[in-house]
Formats: C-alpha cells, sequence, structure tokens
C-alpha cells in the first residue's frame, strides 16, 4: 500500500505508478462499461446512469461538496472551531490591507480584460486577409502555450532593475536611461507597479481574444461588407459601424471569459510580488491567508467572495445556453 | 462559451472561389495603409521581443548576463566577440541547487494521467447525456454546465483536508484526481457539443441494428470523435502542465512539477538570470512543442466554445 501511494524521489517508481493508474483506471471504466452491457433489456436509467455516473459522483464529491464545506467555514473562526458569524466577511471589506485587495482585484478585472480584447481586436482586423496574417497571429497566439509562471519570469526580465552607474539588464530600464531618465524599480512602487504585472496577463489573454475575434470577423457576410463599401464606408468607418456590431456577442463572450480567467489567476501576482508592494489580489491573498496566515475562515470568505462575483455570468450563460439549445 | 458558437461556425466552411478576388483585393488595400501595417508590427513586436529577450539570455554566461543587456549581443556578434554555450541549461537541469531534471519527470507523471482520466470519463458522460434519454439529464447537463466556471478556489481547502483525512495527501493520486475533477465540467461540455454534430441518424440506425450503447460508443461515435479529443486533449494537457495552484496546494515536493520550482526559483534566486531564464525555457519547451503542432485543433477548441475556468 504504501508502495503504491508514495513514490519518494525515484523517479523509476514515479513512471511505474503513472502506468499503474493509468491501467487500474482503465479496467475500472472497462468494468463498468461490461456491467452496463450486460442485461437484455437495460432500463435507460440503469445505462445512463452507467455512462455519467463516475462524473456526477467525482463531481458531487469533488466539487459540490468541498464548495458547500468552504461557505461554511467562510462563517467560522481562523481554525474552523467556531461559528462567528459575518465576521471574516466584515473583515475582508474593512481592514485597510484587505481594501487594498479589494481595490486591486476590482482594477484587474475591469482593465485586463479591456485592454487584452482591444489589442487583440486590434491586431485581428490588422492583420486579417494580409499576406502574412498566419505568422503574425502565431506569434501573438504563442504566450497562450507557456505557464503563467513562465510569462512572469519574461517579463520579470524586462522590468528588471540596476542601479544607476551600473550597465541596465532589463529592456524596459534600458529604455529609460536611453531616454536620458533614470533607471526605476518598478515593481516596488504602487499603484504603478499593478499595472505593469496585468501586462503580463494582457500579453498572455490577447491571443485568445484574438483567436475568438479574427473568427467571428471572418464570419461577417460579404455581401454587408460589400453594401458598407458600395455606400462609401472605408477604413475606420468601417471598423466601427460594419465590425464592431457584427460581432458584438463575440465581444461579450471574450471580454467575461477574460474577467473570468483574472478573478482567478494568481500565479503572475505570485511570481512577480509575492503580492507584497501593494499588489495582492483576492485569488493569491485567498492561498495566503490560508497556507501562510493559517486563516482559514478568512481565505474561506475570499474564495466565496470569488464565487459570488462569477454568480451573475454563471446565470448569463445558463440563460444564453438555453436559448441556443431551443434554436438548433 | 456556448454563445460563441453561433459566430464562429462559419470560418469552417469553405468559402466560395469567388471570394479569392476580394480577398486579395483587401490584401492589397490594407498593405496600402502604413498606419494600420506599422500598428500591426508594433504589436508583433511587443508581443516577440519580451521573449527573445530571455530566449538570448538562457544562451549567455553568467558574468556575460549578470553586466550587460541581452540586445548587446548582436553588436558583438558582429565584431566577433560574442559568446553562446549550453551551460545554464544544464546547470538548471543538473545542478543539485536546481535539479530541473527531478521536476521535469514530476510534470511528466502529473499530466499524462490527469489529460488521460478526464477525457475518458468526460467522453462517457458526454455519450450519456447526448443519446442516452434518462430521467433528469437536461437538468443534470445545465448542472454541469453552470459548474464550468465556477472557481476551484472555492473547493480546494476541503478538498486537501478530506485527502488528509484518508491519508492519502501529497500523492500523485490526490494530485491526479484532482485534476481530473476540475477538469470535467469543461470536459463533458465540450465533447458534448462536438458529439451532437454527429448526425441523429447515424446513431439510430446502430441502434436499430441491436447495437447496444457500449457497442454504439465504440465502433460509431468513437471514431468520429478523434479531433475533438485533440482539442480537448491538447487544452488539458497545457493546462495541467503548466498548474501552478493545484500542483502547489495538494503536492509535496516529491511531486512538484516544473511550474513550482521555477517558480521558486524565482522567489529564492531572482537575481540569478542565468539559471531563471534557461529554467523558465525548459519549463515551457513541451508545452510549445505540444502546441505548436496541434494548434489547430487547440484553434478549433477555442472556438468550440471552449474556456477554462
Amino acid at each position: 500500500m504504501e508502495w503504491l501511494l508514495h513514490a519518494g524521489d525515484d523517479p523509476g517508481h514515479k513512471i511505474m505508478l503513472m502506468f499503474i493508474a493509468i491501467v487500474l483506471f482503465v479496467a475500472l471504466m472497462g468494468l463498468i462499461l461490461f456491467v452496463v452491457d450486460r442485461p437484455r433489456n437495460p432500463s435507460r436509467w440503469f445505462v445512463g446512469f452507467g455512462f455519467v455516473g463516475a462524473a456526477l459522483v467525482l463531481l458531487t464529491l469533488g466539487l459540490l461538496y468541498p464548495a458547500v464545506r468552504t461557505i461554511g467555514n467562510s462563517f467560522m473562526n481562523r481554525n474552523s472551531t467556531e461559528y462567528v458569524g459575518l465576521d471574516n466577511y466584515v473583515r475582508a471589506f474593512t481592514e485597510p490591507q484587505f481594501l487594498i485587495v479589494l481595490g486591486n482585484t476590482a482594477l484587474w478585472v475591469l482593465v485586463a480584460p479591456l485592454v487584452a480584447t482591444f489589442f487583440g481586436l486590434a491586431y485581428a482586423y490588422l492583420v486579417d486577409k494580409s499576406r502574412f496574417e498566419s505568422v503574425a497571429k502565431g506569434l501573438v497566439f504563442l504566450p497562450m502555450a507557456i505557464s503563467m509562471v513562465g510569462a512572469s519570469i519574461i517579463w520579470k526580465f524586462v522590468y528588471e532593475f540596476k542601479p544607476v552607474g551600473v550597465e541596465q539588464t532589463g529592456l524596459l530600464n534600458q529604455f529609460i536611461v536611453w531616454l536620458g531618465g533614470e533607471p526605476q524599480q518598478f515593481l516596488i512602487s504602487a499603484p504603478l507597479n499593478t499595472f505593469l504585472i496585468m501586462v503580463v496577463f494582457i500579453w498572455i489573454q490577447a491571443g485568445f481574444a484574438m483567436t475568438l475575434l479574427s473568427a467571428s470577423i471572418k464570419a461577417i457576410p460579404d455581401d454587408i461588407t460589400e453594401a458598407a463599401r458600395l455606400d462609401g464606408v472605408s477604413g475606420l468607418g468601417m471598423f466601427w459601424r460594419i465590425t464592431i456590431p457584427s460581432i458584438r456577442p463575440a465581444l461579450v463572450v471574450v471580454l467575461t471569459t477574460i474577467a473570468m480567467t483574472t478573478l482567478k489567476t494568481f500565479d503572475i501576482v505570485r511570481t512577480m510580488t509575492a503580492g507584497q508592494f501593494d499588489t495582492s489580489i483576492v485569488a493569491l491573498e485567498f492561498y495566503d491567508q490560508q497556507f501562510r496566515q493559517g486563516e482559514s475562515g478568512l481565505s474561506a470568505a475570499l474564495a466565496v467572495l470569488l464565487f459570488v462575483i462569477v454568480i451573475p455570468v454563471i446565470v448569463y450563460n445558463v440563460r444564453q445556453m438555453r436559448i441556443s439549445e431551443e434554436v438548433r | 462559451m456556448s454563445t460563441v458558437e453561433a459566430d464562429t461556425a462559419a470560418p469552417e466552411v469553405p468559402r466560395p472561389p469567388s471570394g479569392m478576388s476580394d480577398r486579395a483585393r483587401k490584401a492589397r488595400k490594407a498593405l496600402s495603409n502604413p498606419w494600420a501595417s506599422t500598428l500591426a508590427v508594433i504589436i508583433a513586436i511587443l508581443w516577440t521581443i519580451p521573449t527573445v529577450g530571455l530566449l538570448v539570455t538562457s544562451f549567455r554566461p553568467e558574468l556575460d548576463v549578470r553586466q550587460s543587456g541581452w540586445w548587446t549581443v548582436f553588436g558583438d556578434a558582429l565584431a566577433g566577440e560574442g559568446v553562446f554555450s549550453l551551460q545554464n541549461y544544464e546547470t538548471a537541469l543538473f545542478d543539485g541547487s536546481t535539479d530541473l531534471a527531478t521536476y521535469f519527470v514530476n510534470s511528466f507523471v502529473v499530466t499524462l494521467p490527469a489529460v488521460f482520466i478526464p477525457i475518458v470519463i468526460a467522453l462517457l458522460a458526454a455519450y450519456g447525456f447526448a443519446w442516452i434519454d434518462f430521467r433528469g439529464r437536461d437538468f443534470l447537463f445545465v448542472a454541469i454546465f453552470a459548474l464550468q466556471i465556477v472557481p476551484i478556489q472555492i473547493t480546494l481547502v476541503p478538498l486537501l483536508s478530506a485527502y488528509v483525512d484518508m491519508g492519502i495527501n501529497g500523492t500523485f493520486w490526490t494530485i491526479w484526481l484532482s485534476h481530473s475533477i476540475f477538469a470535467l465540467p469543461l470536459a463533458i461540455f465540450l465533447l458534448h457539443n462536438f458529439m451532437k454534430d454527429i448526425p441523429r441518424s447515424l446513431v439510430e440506425a446502430a441502434r436499430m441494428d441491436g447495437a447496444g450503447h457500449v457497442q454504439v460508443f465504440f465502433r460509431v461515435v468513437l471514431p468520429l470523435l478523434t479531433p475533438a479529443l485533440a482539442a480537448f486533449g491538447i487544452f488539458q494537457f497545457l493546462w495541467v502542465w503548466n498548474d501552478l495552484l493545484v500542483a502547489l496546494i495538494m503536492g509535496n515536493p516529491d511531486t512538484f512539477p516544473l511550474t513550482v520550482r521555477v517558480a521558486e526559483l524565482a522567489g529564492s534566486r531572482g537575481g540569478d538570470w542565468h539559471v531563471l531564464s534557461a529554467g523558465a525555457f525548459i519549463a515551457m519547451i513541451v508545452p510549445l512543442i505540444v502546441f505548436l503542432s496541434l494548434q489547430r485543433y487547440f484553434v478549433r477548441g477555442l472556438l468550440a466554445g471552449a474556456v477554462k475556468g
């Protein structure tokens, strides 16, 4: 049993465990399907459960139940032994430290999706149907493949600071020096640092926005653009009066999706500043309160807060799905 | 999410040949506008330079990295003085204090089952929701759809304490399990979308011939779903390989993947850019290869209305 659970630091053992896990899993699923296929006239419910059962059990035990417990814990004290009512929420909304966190989060959710979508849209529109379209799109798309940790390191290097008199190794400071300015410690000066950290996120998400919006731009029927052109619409007028209205639904999806991602992203801030210098956001503070400060109740309250913010989007999505199901 | 679908269905359809002349005309038009081209080039440069900088740095000797900016290599190279080496990569991979080779194995061990397991479970579930008419089906499907964007932060701590109670915390098993659970809502939704595109008559004909659902699943549906599997597979692969949160909370030093280790290095050896740059690229190389070779499927997955939360 011990051998099956822990591989220690032996790479061969780890790889063996990996294969064992896959084989066990395949055997288990095979067994389920075998049982489902067995009876001559199985009830629909039986077969249905055979197919969706594994997913339902996992989601109930692994998502729903823990979520309910987190909500419960958010009304408990720091080690979940005593009921404290709304104390954690009151603290999250009144203590100066958390007000900064909430302010930063609001800033992130408002600014990052807009800027990322702006760049993605502008770029998608500009390179659309140009000769270099696929290469050009590849360049902006590539950051989506790498981890947020990796992206943060790439940008941290751009922001690198060396004191006056020493040769700069960070590109941004070198530019400032070339222009005759003094090098800055970008990541420690609030509120600028929050925006500079946001750049990393925007750099990643613009590719996502570009991909979706580009597909949407290409889906605009040619006769619409043609008719507009005959009416003498061109250049920016075309963009504002034809492109934007035609892709509005996709724009809404892109903006909300990036906003949702923004809420949950903690890797970037953690890697750039670890939340110091007034840069923390709710998703990171949740982690720090739980695992560094040992404030379970507060941490749970912050997680619940993240959840509460996305509820309207969930409701909206479900309604949209219902509508599109009816269309089918 | 679901609403994208309607807008993006069109580009899959091949354009009529008459569109070509139109295309060519527009291409000339775009290129003839210098402002538009300049702006596009500026964005492309802004998006590329930071990565190039770190990549160049990863091949420079430690002393050079400390003393001068990476852009100086171009001047040096022209003067015939540039020095490049793989030393940083060797240090990052095998030096005792960084030891990324070990973490590379961990990333690999974490990722494979965490991609395979949810795909299989989601395939079955998607089939059930698409083709088996059992009671409560619609309600359950909407519920799973809604779970897609619930922040996983809300589940992590109780899940971890459940693992602790069972005595399995800090093992690969809990990481595989957690990733599989978190992947399910998106996976089911995405595969269900693809599955709904299979003509109903095809499935019904097989059913008429007396095939049970299990046979239909394996003989009719599965072979048609390969592109969908690739689309979700690459998502999940990138997600798990690049994940930091789950790895950090559910894992321990024996299971930490590259992301955790590289993030640690960024904190503890933040000034050692020669190691950090090489380390960052070691962590990036596999997802980049996967991404570039399967990009087509990735885009398809994105457009099918998939956004992981």
